[in-house]
């Protein structure tokens, strides 16, 4: 048992060493400009474990998302930003947005909860647009959003004079903005990571994928699937929130265009590739449709090497590839990469 | 010049092109429950293709009938939009018909970012303008005016919806698609085709999109390679809205969808006092959607559906 329990925290130690050196390794190899993108890269993972809840666990399919992501942000703006005048500490603006991102997700949850299926789907589509159209339009007659121009200097975390956006000297080590910035956001999604896990084996998570296999039967074995539903939109509107609150404070720029249904779309995409329902396959799809289309930038370099010369721009090519990826991800493991044991079992099921 | 008018005609010419693509996301819906995402490039591709051929006849032959230009465009759009559908259920359906349901759905979102880039690579990322071949005269009714493009729109639109429910009620393969979309295994046990079926949804509904490509191009006066986006997230919205799976709805949801937006945008502003502005006409069609959907959760015209796992 000892044993067992030493061998554990040894690879816990291991890990947590190598998610420490993580952004330093990775400046070393590849270049700063990569580990913004790692940051970028957990600000997704929080955002698909946050999906997962709605659409993994409960079976909800939400296609309007990207909505909570946008209201976390934009409460962060106006409240550290010269837009308003407002430079509130991160700790006070922060829970707020999540939480209102949460309130949020239980009043349009509200009306959506007779809907099943692809209905719903559509519905979360239509509330996705109808902010964006807001967040596009809203400068007139009074200017909350600046319309598509976006808002711009937002504040970034700071605690003190301790401010993220600098670099700081410690231990003979310099550690820049978004070293710091890996760190907080490490810090944030291993907290959204422990909540996931413990909700999955809850009594709440074992409710929802009741809710998720079968509503009907999942009320009669006296499930109220209502406040289960609106619980699950509340819950990952909120990570939503959160995440959108980093966002802004991390761009220290926000603008419409950054929540689009093709960002819906591709967090969605992230879960299914990985394995909907499981906290792995989702962190995984998370950080490999960040990263994929970035490492898909250095398909100039490939052409270079094997043609002498680029035919095709490498950033009009990658999209191109990306799309390719899912449909033959899809097609080679259409339950994900990592799914979670009941899907696997589900799936040999459904094909026997 | 009568609003009210001039809105009804701009709502049902736009209204009938979003009635041509939803049909083609219900048909598929009905038979498959797939929301095919890939729909709307197809659209895209068929307003491409026919604008490359159109713009190539045009400089080769610059005394062509209009007419007879068009009409080489969409003999063009129509067979390699059919083709592209084909090719899609192939590759990126068939492999996934027992696969988890959003398993197609991430496959259809993949095909339709691949569209959209193919088309980016052959066609550029700029506006392509359709040229101005068509006859521009226009006509005054009560006081509104509609051109000959809307006229050629709706009719074009009507007549083609009229043949589809004719085949769908009167021929073999309509009676087999109805079987297939009732139940896919009884239908295969009585002697349907149902692969032969499927992919001859995906063909029909590819051709429609095509035309419905065209229309969409020579309304606006333009093409890109984004345009099916919207185009599609539209006329789906039409197609959920009518009852999704529901040729009929689809019909009704399109046209709704179409009046719904093009009143929003001429009214809007007057109804809230200029507080909201035309540029909120999308707000306005959404919620509509929206409110229907909360009411009447299977559409208009839908049956109740049961869900499955």
């Amino acid at each position: 048992m000892s044993s067992v329990l030493k061998s554990r925290w040894f690879t816990f130690g291991l890990l947590a060493l190598g998610l420490a050196l993580l952004p330093f390794l990775v400046d070393a190899g590849l270049g700063r400009s990569w580990v913004r993108l790692l940051d970028l890269a957990l600000l997704y993972v929080m955002l698909a474990l946050g999906l997962n809840i709605v659409v993994g666990y409960a079976g909800l399919l939400d296609l309007g998302y990207v909505a909570f992501y946008a209201l976390g942000a934009y409460v962060y703006a106006w409240l550290a930003s010269p837009h308003f005048g407002l430079h509130l500490p991160f700790w006070a603006i922060l829970p707020l947005g999540a939480a209102l991102a949460g309130l949020f997700g239980v009043l349009l949850g509200a009306p959506t909860l007779r809907l099943r299926g692809d209905y719903l789907a559509i519905v979360t589509l239509g509330f996705g647009e109808i902010i964006r159209i807001f967040m596009n339009n809203l400068n007139a007659p009074v200017n909350l959003t600046n319309g598509p121009q976006g808002i711009n200097l937002i504040d970034p975390v700071r605690l003190g004079s301790f401010s993220l956006s600098q670099p700081h000297e410690l231990f003979g080590y310099t550690f820049t903005g978004v070293h710091l910035t890996y760190y907080l956001f490490l810090l944030l999604t291993l907290a959204v990571i422990f909540i996931s896990m413990r909700l999955e084996d809850s009594r709440i998570g074992r409710a929802w994928v009741a809710i998720r296999e079968d509503e009907t039967a999942a009320a009669a074995t006296g499930i109220n699937t209502r406040n289960l539903k609106l619980l699950a939109f509340a819950m990952g509107a909120t990570f939503g929130g959160l995440a959108g609150g980093l966002f802004a404070s991390f761009q220290g720029f926000i603008s419409p265009e950054s929540f689009n249904l093709m960002e819906s779309i591709m967090i969605l995409c992230m879960i299914v590739l990985g394995g909907m329902g499981h906290i792995p396959g989702v962190i995984f799809g998370a950080l490999l449709l960040t990263l994929l289309p970035e490492a898909l930038r250095y398909t100039g370099d490939w052409q270079r090497n094997l043609f002498g010369q680029i035919y095709v721009d490498p950033a009009d090519l990658r999209m191109l590839l990306f799309g390719m990826a899912l449909v033959a991800v899809m097609l080679y493991r259409p339950a994900g990469m990592f799914p979670s044991t009941r899907r696997r079992r589900e799936f040999a099921d459904a094909k026997g | 010049m009568d609003i009210f008018l001039q809105q009804l005609i701009n709502g049902l010419v736009l209204g009938s092109v979003y009635a041509l693509v939803a049909l083609g996301y219900t048909m598929v819906y009905g038979i498959l429950e797939l929301i095919n995402f890939a729909h709307g490039e197809i659209t895209m591709m068929g307003a491409m293709v026919s604008l490359a051929v159109i713009g190539a006849l045009a400089l080769a032959a610059p005394g062509l009938p209009g007419v007879l230009v068009l009409g080489a465009g969409l003999a063009v759009a129509i067979p390699v939009c059919m083709a592209l559908g084909l090719l899609i259920e192939r590759v990126a359906y068939r492999p996934l018909r027992h696969a988890p349901r959003l398993a197609p759905l991430i496959t259809a979102i993949g095909v339709s970012i691949i569209l959209q880039n193919i088309a980016m690579l052959i066609w550029g990322k700029q506006y392509i303008p359709f040229p101005a071949i068509l006859p521009q005269g226009r006509h005054e009714i009560l006081g509104a005016s509609i051109s000959d493009t809307q006229i050629a729109i709706l009719v074009l639109a009507v007549l083609i919806m009229m043949t589809l429910i004719l085949v769908v009620q009167k021929t073999r393969l309509g009676r087999a698609m109805r079987a297939t979309a009732q139940s896919r295994q009884v239908a295969s046990l009585m002697g349907v085709d149902v692969n032969r079926v499927i992919a001859s949804t995906f063909v029909i509904g590819s051709a429609l999109a095509a035309v419905a490509g065209v229309m969409v191009s020579a309304y606006y006066g333009l093409a890109h390679y984004y345009m099916g986006f919207l185009l599609g997230l539209k006329a789906f919205s039409a197609a959920v809205l009518g009852g999704i799976g529901n040729l009929g709805g689809a019909m009704l949801g399109g046209l709704l969808l179409g009046l719904i937006e093009s009143f929003g945008a001429g009214y809007i502003g007057d109804l809230t006092g200029g507080f909201l502005g035309s540029h909120y006409q999308d707000v306005f069609a959404f919620f509509v959607l929206i409110a229907v959907l909360v009411f009447r959760p299977s559409g208009l015209l839908g049956a109740r559906v049961v869900e499955r796992a």
